[in-house]
């Protein structure tokens, strides 16, 4: 099947950067150290902030390190190849291919996102594991929550990206635009601080963003924070949003496609 | 039946442009206007023009990636941009300044995945690929990443690419760019052979002339937009009323030949250049020269293809 051919080719491109892939290890390990160590410090002076314990708290941080490259927050998914394309018009060989741009890169994302996470979402976690004693699921239910939850993580971040990407049809430089959503899914994934943490109606408001779903979502279905119908309502919010987006980005290529000139000769 | 058809095709482009800091203008280029050529199953025709002529904008909408403002297209009985994905399958593009390959990963990787993506059946797909591979002698580099191929390497793999789903029409935008000269002639080689035993209809949009001369039977000149030659090779001649040169290289210095039928032009120590039309025999010219002088050597020069096209140009 062809999705599943260029997600495993998509994969396969992403492991050839070793060196890449352990700087990157590298750094997310050090970033979960300062981040432990600050929750730690946190939580010891307001317990059970958001409703999480200090170990919670700490399991939150590794997790969170391990979701950056997964959802590729900061950029660095296929989306980056889209924009780059449509920027020197190596967009227009997508478009003379029989076959749908947006399902074309969604595949090779999942196939990126399955390398990331085994390598800089596993590895990190390992190591808050071995240095923290971080907590494993909270149920079986929830690990298999928690699978489906960093899928429709990658999901939601990928048509947010792939939206940002196609911007790049009607600006010449898309690049302000790309660094505005990275800050955005910083601020509102919950990756920095817990959305729970965010008090009153603007704690409402984050958690109901697309955003949510990149890192609050899935981490509070690990810690079994959601259970039953809880849990399927957490599900069903990120899939709600996956399909809003995705939708959104088809209607936009088309408009793209029918209206704007492909750059260069 | 025309494999393409197009007729009194048009795209205009809207420009806008910062007059001050609030006002805006609002102007609209012709890309393309009045266009209109068709060509037939198994032709190999050049499309050539100055940069900005309008070619690229023409292959856009004859491959379905750009709407045309107004007119009629019509590729294989297909409207390429209502019908973009179905025409995607029988056609091929092949760019110089592209690539269809995958950077990072090896060259067979890339087309296994067109191999998918064209739905190419198993047995086709690898008949293909064994032919191709002899022919544009890939073998060693079907395991290379296409990041450390060479250009010329490359632009093997890319015509490969575009051929493996068995197009009916090829699409070549500047294909030799940046090749060496002895690339270039294999190229140019495999492009006949394939629409020779294939019949495989070529378009070929170059600043190479050389590509021209080699390949087509046919060309199109397009100039601000439209067409302003359509025609065999030959005829750009007449068209452009250029001049054959002799080159007359005399026994001892003189003062410039005057023969009938011909100008002489330059005059550099015992050597003497003259020319005279395209169209007419050099046997009178020749036999007046040697009637009158000592001559050691003789030789003719056909007329350069881009000083007719430059005359085209400058006259359209």
């Amino acid at each position: 099947m062809l999705y599943a051919a260029v997600a495993v080719r998509s994969f396969r491109r992403y492991s050839t950067y070793t060196a890449a892939t352990l700087a990157g290890i590298f750094t997310n390990s050090v970033f979960g150290l300062i981040y432990s160590y600050a929750y730690i410090e946190l939580w010891r002076a307001a317990p059970h902030a958001g409703g999480y314990t200090t170990t919670d708290a700490v399991t939150y941080v590794w997790l969170g390190q391990s979701m950056i490259m997964t959802v590729a927050m900061w950029s660095g998914g296929t989306t980056d190849d889209l924009n780059e394309r449509i920027r020197t018009g190596d967009v227009s060989i997508d478009l003379y291919r029989p076959v749908p741009v947006l399902w074309w890169y969604y595949a090779g994302d999942l196939g990126r996102a399955t390398y990331h996470f085994l390598t800089r979402g596993l590895a990190p976690s390992l190591i808050g594991l071995v240095l923290f004693h971080i907590r494993g699921p909270a149920t079986p239910a929830a690990a298999v929550g928690f699978a489906a939850s960093v899928f429709l993580a990658v999901t939601v971040s990928f048509a947010i990206r792939f939206l940002v990407a196609t911007t790049a049809f009607w600006v010449l430089d898309s690049s302000g635009i790309r660094l505005m959503s990275a800050i955005l899914s910083m601020a509102l994934s919950g990756m920095v601080l817990p959305l729970n943490l965010v008090p009153g109606v603007a704690g409402t408001i984050v958690n109901a963003l697309p955003w949510a779903s990149y890192v609050q979502v899935p981490i509070d279905v690990y810690l079994g924070r959601h259970h039953g119908t809880d849990l399927l309502a957490a599900l069903g919010f990120q899939a709600l949003w996956a399909v809003v987006l995705l939708g959104l980005c088809g209607w936009v290529l088309e408009r793209a496609t029918a209206k704007v000139v492909v750059q260069g000769g | 039946m025309s494999l393409i058809d197009v007729r009194d095709l048009a795209r205009t482009f809207v420009v806008r442009r910062r007059n001050g800091a609030l006002t805006r203008s609002r102007s609209e280029v012709r890309a393309v206007h009045d266009l209109t050529f068709s060509i037939g199953a198994g032709e190999m025709v050049g499309y050539i023009g100055p940069n900005g002529a309008g070619k690229s904008t023409t292959i856009k909408m004859l491959t379905g990636i750009l709407v045309p403002s107004s007119g009629r297209l019509r590729v294989a009985e297909l409207e390429p941009s209502r019908q973009r994905t179905e025409l995607a399958r029988r056609i091929g593009v092949v760019f110089g300044q592209r690539t269809t390959l995958w950077w990072d990963l090896p060259l067979r990787d890339s087309f296994e995945l067109l191999q998918k993506i064209y739905r190419v059946d198993a047995a086709r797909h690898r008949r293909n690929l064994e032919e191709y591979v002899e022919l544009l002698d890939l073998g060693d580099l079907l395991d290379t990443p296409v990041r450390q191929l060479s250009l010329g390497q490359r632009m093997r793999g890319d015509i490969t690419a575009a051929l493996l789903h068995d197009p009916e029409i090829l699409y070549l935008d500047e294909p030799t760019i940046g090749l060496d000269v002895i690339s270039k002639g294999r190229l140019r080689e495999f492009l006949r052979t394939l629409n020779a035993e294939r019949g495989t209809t070529l378009m070929l949009t170059t600043h190479d002339l050389q590509d021209i001369e080699a390949l087509c039977d046919r060309v199109i000149v397009i100039d601000h937009g439209t067409a302003v030659f359509d025609g065999p090779l030959g005829d750009l001649h007449h068209r452009g009323e250029s001049r054959r040169t002799l080159v007359v290289d005399l026994v001892d210095e003189a003062p410039p030949i005057a023969v009938p039928g011909a100008e002489t032009r330059k005059v550099e120590g015992p050597r003497q250049w003259l020319t005279f039309p395209a169209g007419a025999s050099a046997a009178p010219i020749v036999a007046a020269v040697a009637a009158s002088y000592d001559v050691a050597d003789l030789s003719i020069q056909e007329p350069d293809i881009e000083d007719v096209i430059r005359q085209i140009y400058a006259g359209g």
